[in-house]
């Protein structure tokens, strides 16, 4: 076990470092601050620029800003934002409830959905449940997430003034977004669940747990459900990975004052330090899942157990 | 004999779609006896068992016509299973009729615990809780000879080899003492040894509780030992009942006779130094020809040079653990094996599960690298081969193996796959010169020319094994390896592949190195006889040497394991202790080896060491 978390830890770093190299040099190609910053402000020198990038530390190396922001990792400090100096562990700190209550209604709303609905086209495979479960999944599927959440808006809120158009206030602030999300990843999971579902069904355990007199739901709910478990804790974890990415699209669309719009802001305002902050807390998230996932695994197959 | 059956099964159909898998079948079962059914493939012997367990409607399929009635006792009370509600009939499932199924490997939920797998059959039929159902699980595992029964609850079936998870299976199936209990091929995926214990369980048990058995099966020997009645099914049907003396002493139907007489049968060599072809019974329509003369099989030439020499060969594997993976343990698999095979003779490796008897073969073909030791073909070691005289190897000895499903690809006509080696390695030139090899090779296997267009799924298994051979043939070979060729053929198939490989040895002079778990069949066709325990020799000799006057113990343990297909040798048997050894070890903890010493002329067997019990 100490072994185990060792390369974990290792792999975190190596992750983080990697990741984070990327975006910082990246982000240093496509335009300079302090010309963001000095915008609008009338005339500017080259001497008031080159003062700007020398208070921001633009002025050293990359290499050397590189470093800086790793020391400061070290010691949980992020820096400040270029915009307005305000601590970026600040500005994380506020934005990742938001970012997380989000991801985590939109999954838990698809994993409850999808699975009665997948073990439901399993077992009635080829006949009428099971072809109108795909058909919807197949529509879900086809809906681009920013199409479909203009629509919710436009419908729920501008015409029938149901729901709060923007803006996290609340648990009806929540339906909106995380029912975008959710559908799209509802119609994935559905013919995932099927599909796994399919395979477990065909199993000879399955049939000795019918001669053991057990009902269709302890069957289905107990014996095969767990079974099919190792492909779909995979699957849902990959996926959180994808549904923070996407996220930032869901977030803009509802204003929601999360991490995706906190990232969309600092790229578009060359926000070095917050844009670093973002995609490292990013990074560990998407470690922290698969650590979690591999856990899960040990938990619910004893063949993955060891010692 | 009771007068009431406790189930009778009167005029059964099932459909797949329109598809009649079982028809108008009838045959009664009684208390503290045992009907078995016996059929080959697609007999719809299973999913007869399936019916009777209203199982079926699981499957797609469907019961069209017929009744099944179970009697719960001697006065009266009948239910017709066909005619009961879901839910009525889960009440019986489980609790009145039971069932155990063939693989023992997969019929236990892996993410389960044993106890909670058969404390669950408990709480739900007999109104058990949890903990008096814990402990009727423990008297189970007992009741089916389990030792250390409290510890067993507690593990998952990974934990747990074959024999013991089908004896976990008996224990849930019995656990409600059921009337009726419905085995479905048992024992087929275990070997003889373990098939054995679980016989002798089954039997006991079922005299101790007087249960009504269905026993489900394609082995005529099991079927002598275990049988009170007999049912032989064809395409669906019942094609004879009988008492089983009277099955197997005056078999009325032509197909049960051809399927008699196609059962190899141990001990039907005694005392005759060489493999005998014997006739083929065949049945064309409903009449049973004989084909072929009875032969002894004098091809061995022993005084030239060998085709195969091994020497002192060791094969290990390494077992890797943890993330930095270090080496932990290893698979013994073959340990210091030495043996010779010469042209037109065939030598038959036995062994179970883990003897290392594949390896060997593997390992001789180059399709594993050994460990240690020397491999020399026609003389000269393959360490001292150049790349080119190792290529030549690849076609002189071919191999066979045991999935005649598998091992043909199933996107090339079988004339493609039969081509390949005589164009891998350049043997003829032309395609007209090749198509006519290949016309040859079709109809040298009982195939006919006309078929080499035509795609794998095409033909049946026993074909396909045809085309199989007639590849190995393709390449001129002098030694063929047949892995386990025949264990996934019924009777009457292999019978007429042993005649068919006995013919192209006679004709050939080929040489074969036949791999096998079934006693009968490797007394049947071979010259000589390697017994192999954890990948060790421990009895090399003539057939008739090994089968009339086995040495080791181990050897015999093997021999009197196996079923004959005779009700008048049923013997009672003592239950055969121990589970198969396993050939993974420690790094460092070599295992002792063994001594082979002469024991007559030509006939070897290897000395107990002390300390080193093969036998417990």
């Amino acid at each position: 076990m100490a072994k185990f978390l060792l390369y974990r830890v290792l792999q975190a770093i190596f992750v983080v470092i990697a990741v984070t190299l990327i975006v910082s040099f990246a982000i240093r190609l496509t335009g300079d601050p302090a010309v963001m910053l000095a915008q609008g402000a009338g005339s500017i020198t080259e001497a008031d620029l080159n003062r700007i990038r020398e208070a921001l530390g633009l002025n050293q190396s990359f290499l050397a800003q590189y470093i800086g922001f790793l020391r400061g990792l070290v010691v949980g400090d992020f820096g400040r934002s270029f915009m307005g100096g305000t601590p970026v562990s600040d500005l994380i700190g506020r934005a990742l409830p938001a970012t997380l209550a989000l991801a985590f209604a939109s999954l838990f709303v698809s994993i409850v959905v999808s699975i009665p609905l997948g073990i439901k086209a399993a077992v009635s495979r080829g006949r009428w449940p099971d072809q109108m479960i795909r058909v919807f999944s197949l529509i879900g599927l086809s809906f681009p997430n920013f199409w479909l959440a203009i629509m919710l808006v436009l419908l729920l809120s501008i015409t029938f003034n149901l729901l709060p158009p923007s803006g996290m206030e609340g648990f009806s602030s929540f339906i909106m977004p995380a029912a975008t999300m959710g559908i799209i990843l509802t119609a994935t999971n559905v013919r995932l669940v099927r599909t796994t579902m399919l395979d477990t069904l065909r199993s000879q355990y399955i049939m000795v747990a019918r001669a053991k007199g057990l009902s269709n739901t302890v069957v289905l709910y107990k014996h095969a459900l767990r079974n099919c478990s190792i492909p779909l804790i995979t699957y849902f974890g990959l996926q959180f990975g994808g549904l923070l990415g996407g996220i930032v699209v869901v977030e803009r669309v509802f204003n929601w004052p999360g991490l995706g719009t906190l990232a969309f802001e600092a790229v578009s305002a060359r926000d070095y330090p917050v844009l670093q902050g973002v995609i490292t807390v990013l990074s560990l998230m998407i470690i922290s899942i698969n650590l979690l996932v591999d856990i899960a695994y040990g938990l619910v197959d004893p063949r993955v157990r060891k010692e | 004999m009771t007068t009431t059956p406790a189930l009778s099964v009167r005029s059964l159909s099932v459909n797949f779609g329109s598809n009649r898998v079982v028809k108008n079948l009838s045959f009664e079962v009684y208390p503290g006896k045992t009907t078995a059914i016996v059929g080959e493939s697609g007999s719809g012997k299973s999913v007869t068992s399936l019916a009777i367990m209203r199982l079926v409607e699981y499957m797609n399929a469907e019961i069209t016509e017929g009744s099944i009635l179970f009697h719960r006792d001697a006065h009266g009370d009948v239910q017709d299973l066909t005619q009961l509600s879901d839910k009525a009939m889960r009440k019986i499932r489980g609790k009145d009729i039971a069932m155990i199924f063939q693989e023992p490997m997969t019929s236990l939920n892996p993410v389960y615990t044993i106890g909670d797998q058969i404390t669950e059959v408990l709480v739900l039929h007999e109104k058990h809780t949890q903990a008096s159902a814990r402990a009727e699980a423990v008297k189970l595992l007992k009741l089916v000879r389990l030792a250390d029964a409290e510890a067993l609850l507690k593990r998952y079936p990974h934990q747990l080899s074959g024999g013991m998870r089908q004896r976990v299976m008996i224990a849930m199936a019995l656990a409600c003492r059921p009337k009726v209990l419905v085995a479905d091929e048992p024992t087929t995926a275990l070997d003889v040894t373990i098939q054995a214990q679980i016989l002798t369980i089954m039997r006991d048990l079922q005299q101790e509780l007087g249960m009504a058995v269905i026993f489900i099966t394609h082995d005529m020997g099991v079927v002598a030992e275990m049988a009170d009645q007999v049912v032989v099914m064809r395409h669906g049907e019942k094609v004879e009942e009988a008492a089983v003396e009277e099955i197997f002493a005056r078999p009325q139907h032509p197909y049960t006779q051809a399927l008699l007489a196609a059962v190899p049968k141990l001990g039907s060599m005694q005392g005759e130094d060489l493999p005998r072809m014997e006739p083929l019974v065949e049945l064309k329509g409903d009449i049973t020809h004989t084909r072929g003369e009875s032969r002894r099989q004098d091809t061995a030439k022993l005084d030239v040079t060998p085709v195969v020499e091994v020497e002192n060969l060791v094969t290990r594997f390494d077992i890797r653990k943890g993330f930095f993976g270090g080496i932990s343990h290893r698979v013994h698999a073959v340990e210091n094996v030495s043996f010779t095979i010469f042209p037109g003779e065939t030598l038959a490796l036995v062994g179970e599960s883990g003897s290392g008897k594949s390896t060997i073969g593997r390992t001789i073909q180059q399709l594993q690298e050994s460990t240690s030791g020397t491999v020399r073909f026609g003389g000269k070691a393959v360490a001292d081969m150049s790349r080119a005289e190792k290529m030549r190897l690849r076609q002189e000895i071919q191999y066979i193996f045991q999935d005649p499903f598998a091992s043909l690809d199933p996107r090339k006509t079988v004339g493609f796959s039969i081509a390949e080696p005589i164009r891998t390695h350049g043997l003829l030139h032309g395609s007209k010169a090749i198509r006519q090899r290949i016309d040859q090779l079709l109809e040298r296997v009982g195939l006919s020319a006309d078929q080499a267009e035509r795609y794998p799924h095409e033909f049946s298994g026993g074909q396909r094994q045809r085309i199989c051979i007639a590849r190995a043939l393709a390449s001129k070979p002098k030694l063929i390896i047949a892995d386990e060729a025949l264990s996934a053929l019924d009777v009457s198939i292999q019978a007429q592949i042993i005649h068919l490989l006995m013919e192209l040895q006679q004709d050939e002079g080929l040489a074969y190195l036949f791999i096998s778990h079934d006693m009968a069949v490797v007394e049947k066709m071979s010259h000589r006889v390697a017994v192999l325990h954890l990948g060790q020799v421990v009895e090399l000799g003539s057939r008739r040497a090994v089968f009339d006057t086995p040495h080791h113990a181990y050897t015999r343990k093997l021999l009197s394991a196996v079923p004959v297909a005779d009700p008048s040798q049923r013997r009672e048997r003592v239950l055969l202790q121990g589970d198969i050894l396993s050939p993974i070890r420690k790094v460092g903890d070599e295992p002792e080896h063994l001594l082979l010493k002469q024991v007559a002329e030509g006939h070897f067997a290897a000395q107990e060491a002390s300390g080193h019990r093969l036998v417990s």
